[in-house]
């Protein structure tokens, strides 16, 4: 700083900074405080902005709320079953491509591409009606294909892109001193994908988590197997004005992926997460 | 977006020929490869293809509820495409999700771009902090936020509305957003503006810790003035970034199907439909399955343009060896 008010030169910035700040954190400070208010502060015409009195009825609320706990498992069963056949199936391939040489590769990169760019807020009206004439309309096998479909391309990417940082050195010793291929593969260079792996996997599972429209318009008949999403989003019709409950209920379905983000700061920030996760 | 880059891989080619009889009943070795993708392909096919394929098709029918069941749906060419242009309405909805595209990517790349700026200028800690909440915003799932901006724009106890009454706009006491069109377009943009920005801000300040700080002296010392070094060497430097930031997040107005869906429907009237939410609406909601499947396919040729322009972005950007 070559200013001599290095101090007041930098209060602009500093001001700019706070605003960003506290317009990011204030729509999900304000969901979580409202979550923990009594109901008599929520509606009354004096807002605090930070809770005058701590509540957790609200959670109770929410928590007992009709089929909570069938639909959490119905998202976590429909996630898990999507995110693991993704990475098994984006794993053979990423191991394809960033090891083995053949003809067709790039096409196949290429159509990997353009499938992560698939335009699926209009692929609705096909996929309703080819899971109508299959027979697959209200299950959830078959949300667990289309989050599988969402998260592939995404996950082929971002492992080719963590396998092509491990040398394939590495294997090729383990291969010289007696392993297969395949043995190499495994002994070798998957240990050193795992965190790779588990970031790949952490997103497409949020991504899987959050999806609405599929949940929302595939299931239809059979409200058993409704997913948290669209649980949440019909919440207002089933509580009515109850606002404490809403919000405990948002803040329950955001919590997993809120911490997930945390944790994954450093992937999230570097770009690696680009064009993949974003709700 | 990391620009992977192909690694050679340095491998002997084997013989064309595995000795036989030593693997029988697994594929030969060349066929590796063919049978690591095909699980990839086979989902594409059935998943991607099958359906857009089926779009098309019944796009070129005519398909209703009727047909839905028995199954039997009759070519009728482009008739659909005929209605669907010949309808005011469609026009209106085509308009509107052109002006949401443009305001939402406008504020969107704007807001970023500055806030990638600024982070940029922070010390340690203040970055840290401006980077975790933009992360935590980016990281609210989109229904949770939906609903919590209905909650802060809720017409009685929503604190928008009690703060801008506090501030002595006292007209704004019980307004009710939802109620009013060009309101409930506003609230929609800010939220989808909001949840946009933290990716948009971060990929761009990743770009920008790139630009060496040399030439940032170099310029200083040339007296070049702030907004000087912005056009000529920040952008500059920003632009293969920024320019994959802006078709991506053109790309992505079409989600903000979800927001729109669970926050209001496309209402009030038509006032916040745009083309992805009235082609859901038509088929699945007045059984017009042909003329929703027309509005999907003549939304993804308006995508591809932009798609175009957001690959060829990204293999220059693979391309270059950095």
């Amino acid at each position: 700083m070559t200013s001599p008010h290095p101090r007041i030169r930098r209060i602009p910035l500093n001001a700019a900074a706070v605003v960003t700040v506290v317009v990011c954190l204030f729509p999900v400070y304000w969901m979580i405080s409202t979550a923990f208010k009594p109901s008599r502060d929520i509606q009354s015409a004096e807002p605090r902005l930070v809770p005058y009195s701590w509540t957790l009825d609200h959670f109770r609320r929410a928590v007992q709320a009709d089929g909570f706990e069938l639909f959490w498992r119905n998202s976590v069963l429909v996630t898990l079953g999507a995110v693991l056949l993704s990475l098994v199936v984006a794993l053979g391939a990423s191991f394809a491509v960033a090891r083995l040489r053949w003809k067709g590769r790039r096409q196949f990169m290429l159509l990997v591409f353009v499938a992560q760019m698939a335009p699926w807020e209009s692929l609705i009206i096909p996929v309703y009606i080819i899971s109508r004439d299959t027979d697959m309309l209200d299950r959830l096998p078959t949300l667990t294909l289309v989050y599988f479909m969402i998260t592939l391309p995404f996950t082929i990417v971002v492992l080719r892109g963590f396998l092509a940082t491990i040398p394939p050195e590495l294997e090729e010793a383990a291969q010289v001193d007696g392993c297969t291929r395949t043995g190499a593969f495994v002994k070798v260079a998957l240990p050193l994908l795992a965190p790779g792996l588990m970031a790949t996997s952490l997103f497409g599972f949020i991504t899987a988590w959050n999806e609405f429209a599929y949940a929302n318009f595939l299931i239809i008949k059979q409200q058993d197997n409704r997913t948290l999403p669209v649980w949440l989003s019909s919440f207002q019709n089933t509580f009515g004005t109850d606002w404490g409950a809403t919000m405990a209920a948002s803040t329950l379905f955001a919590l997993p992926a809120l911490v997930i983000f945390l944790l994954l700061q450093r992937h999230v920030t570097s770009g690696f997460a680009a064009g993949a996760v974003k709700g | 977006m990391p620009a992977v880059r192909e690694r050679p891989v340095p491998r002997v080619h084997r013989p064309p020929k595995a000795p036989p009889g030593r693997r029988s009943g697994r594929p030969p070795r060349d066929l590796w490869p063919y049978a690591l993708i095909a699980p990839a392909i086979g989902g594409m096919l059935c998943l991607l293809v099958h359906p857009l394929v089926r779009a098309v098709v019944i796009s070129l029918q005519d398909f209703r509820l009727r047909q839905l069941i028995s199954g039997d749906a009759e070519f009728v060419g482009l008739r659909n495409y005929r209605t669907l242009l010949s309808d005011p309405r469609f026009w209106e909805v085509t308009g509107r999700t052109f002006v949401f595209m443009a305001v939402n990517v406008t504020l969107i790349m704007v807001i970023s771009t500055l806030v990638a700026l600024m982070t940029e200028r922070l010390r340690r800690v203040g970055r840290t902090v401006v980077l975790c909440s933009l992360v935590l915003a980016w990281a609210m799932p989109v229904v949770a936020a939906t609903t919590v901006f209905q909650w802060l724009f809720h017409s009685e106890f929503g604190i928008v509305n009690q703060s801008l009454t506090a501030l002595g706009f006292g007209s704004f006491d019980r307004y009710p957003w939802f109620a009013n069109g060009t309101a409930s377009f506003t609230i929609l943009v800010v939220l989808i503006v909001w949840q946009s920005v933290p990716f948009a801000a971060v990929t761009l300040y990743s770009a920008l810790t790139t630009v060496p700080a040399e030439l940032y002296e170099a310029a200083r010392l040339d007296g070049a003035s702030g907004s000087r070094v912005f056009r000529s060497l920040t952008f500059p430097m920003l632009r293969p970034i920024f320019m994959l930031v802006f078709s991506l997040e053109v790309i992505w107005t079409f989600k903000a199907f979800v927001q729109i869906w669970v926050m209001t429907r496309g209402g009030p009237g038509d006032a916040t439909t745009i083309l992805p939410v009235y082609a859901v609406q038509t088929a699945l909601s007045s059984q017009r399955y042909d003329l929703g499947s027309a509005a999907s396919m003549i939304t993804v040729v308006l995508m591809s343009g932009v798609l175009v322009l957001y690959f060829r972005q990204m293999f220059r950007q693979e391309d270059d060896p950095r």
